[in-house]
């Protein structure tokens, strides 16, 4: 095993151990930091595929922003810790419907991933021959703003109208 | 295993291991050299001696003081979060550490010819550095915040909520006059941003970016305050308020990780601001191999605002301190770096 695939393990290992604590911690301060310390291993994935602008973006705005939010959020509202016997009394109907969605979801997942490995088996980690790695900025700005213009400029309708939406919900509480 | 030890034995490599070494006790005799500064400053300011005790004009006083640290007891509410009150200071204080990682401080230089080849004076040559030191600086929150949480106090809390609220509040300001460099120069990495402010005009005034860019440089030092918890920004720890802030449950070594965080994110910041703004290690009388002889003196001075400017004005009010950071510096940084980016594309810098 190259040190290549060691260090894809080590940080695919990272995020999804990450991303696991998330939904069985109790407490959501601990929550949020399992989240931070997934993405902190996707960002080592960004590294891998030489992408470095991309791994430290992925830290500034999603560990270093928004997650600083996600903590304020949850100290300043003081979120309870989720006891299991409160779960257990909540209505009867949730739990077995909870469980179905929550069985279907993992199903649909676990053949999408099946299907997807299905079509890499052939491939070796890292970056795929003939997709040159986008590795210099600007290269990345230019490609953003020619041939992805359409979906950058219709994701930041979507984050405007999102800020829009906030805006206005925390008005009509006063 | 052979090649191994080839490596590990080279000069380069012994010089970079050594340079990490170095840098690393630099950093830690910085803060204790800060501390006794600080004081020192004040009492000048104040029209007062200092310490004067400990040794010739107090000058063991920082030494006195780790002893002091090192021996207290290490004191943890019952009520607090075992676990993370332990970390919020490593967190700090690696975080702090991390940060300069990628920060040049002198010219490559074969150390009077006992290397074969130049070797370059930092940590990790990255060629996103001006992002990592900001992608890094930005987690140093986290320290503080889980420190204000974990303690289970309200004036922690109230510390802790405080720092992340000012945080997100001067981050945007800080990203937009880093990237109004970048752009100016087109580099993200710091040694070409550096290499850029060479020479002068009309043989006189040096070409830093300090003259180019002043707007930048003024959003840049007041988030730089911001970011670092200095007076007048310093609310996380505001103590006429809140007792100490974040830290105030703790004690002894955890404590003084906390402070030495403090410090060298000061230094740190001086250093990307001396880097961007300052001509980095270039200037007049001292030849190139030097260079970091003036980039220490630039540090200096301007750790020495940073003191200067802690007893000169009185701390903003808390609501003074968000509109200041939304209303005043973000359109300003914003505008700014709007102006620059129309002068580079029509000037074509």
């Amino acid at each position: 095993m190259g040190s290549d695939a060691l260090l894809f393990y080590a940080f695919a290992g990272a995020a999804v151990l990450g991303s696991l604590l998330v939904v069985t911690q109790k407490n959501p301060v601990y929550s949020v930091l399992a989240l931070i310390a997934s993405f902190f291993g996707l960002s080592g994935l960004y590294v891998l595929l030489e992408a470095p602008f991309v791994a430290v973006v992925q830290i500034i705005i999603y560990a270093g922003a928004i997650m600083v939010l996600f903590l304020f959020v949850v100290m300043l509202l003081n979120v309870p810790r989720e006891d299991a016997a409160e779960w257990d009394r909540a209505h009867p109907l949730y739990r077995p419907m909870a469980v179905r969605i929550g069985g279907a979801l993992a199903v649909l997942l676990a053949l999408e991933l099946a299907w997807a490995l299905s079509r890499t088996a052939g491939l070796g980690v890292g970056v795929a021959d003939g997709h040159p790695a986008v590795s210099s900025v600007a290269e990345l700005g230019r490609v953003l703003f020619t041939d992805y213009m359409f979906a950058f400029e219709v994701t930041s309708i979507l984050i405007i109208a999102a800020m829009v939406g906030a805006v206005i919900l925390a008005k009509k509480e006063k | 295993m052979a090649d191994l030890i080839t490596w590990v034995t080279s000069p380069t490599f012994i010089a970079y291991a050594t340079l990490v070494g170095v840098v690393f006790m630099a950093l830690q005799i910085s803060a204790a050299v800060m501390v006794y500064a600080e004081r020192k400053v004040a009492a000048f300011m104040q029209q007062r001696l200092g310490p004067t005790r400990v040794g010739p004009h107090g000058l063991l006083q920082p030494i006195a003081d780790v002893v002091k640290l090192f021996f207290k007891e290490e004191l943890r509410p019952k009520a607090a979060d075992a676990l993370l009150f332990t970390m919020a200071p490593i967190i700090s204080v690696t975080t702090a550490f991390l940060a300069f990682g990628p920060v040049p401080f002198g010219a490559a230089t074969t150390f009077f010819g006992l290397l074969p080849e130049p070797m370059a004076l930092m940590i990790a040559d990255v060629n996103v550095a001006v992002l990592v030191i900001f992608a890094v600086a930005s987690m140093g929150v986290y320290g503080i915040v889980l420190a204000g949480w974990a303690s289970n106090s309200k004036y922690s809390l109230l510390g802790g909520l405080r720092s992340s609220a000012q945080m997100i509040s001067y981050e945007l300001a800080y990203g937009m006059s880093l990237a109004t460099v970048v752009m100016f120069a087109g580099s993200m990495s710091l040694v070409e941003i550096v290499d850029l402010q060479q020479g002068y005009w009309f043989g006189v005034i040096p070409k830093w970016y300090i003259f180019i860019q002043p707007v930048a440089f003024f959003v840049f030092a007041c988030a730089g305050i911001a970011e670092t918890n200095r007076a007048p920004f310093d609310f996380p720890e505001a103590e006429q308020e809140l007792v100490a802030g974040y830290h105030t449950e703790y004690s002894s070594m955890r404590f003084a990780m906390f402070f030495m965080a403090e410090y060298i994110n000061m230094v740190t910041v001086s250093a990307v601001a001396v880097n961007l703004f300052l001509g980095g290690w270039h200037g007049p009388f001292i030849p190139p191999e030097y260079g970091w002889i003036w980039f220490l003196i630039k540090l200096a001075f301007l750790l020495f605002c940073y003191l200067w400017l802690r007893w000169t004005l009185p701390r903003f009010r808390y609501d003074q301190l968000m509109s200041f950071g939304w209303k005043v510096l973000l359109p300003l940084a914003t505008v700014n770096l709007l102006l620059t980016a129309a002068g580079v594309l029509y000037f074509g810098l």
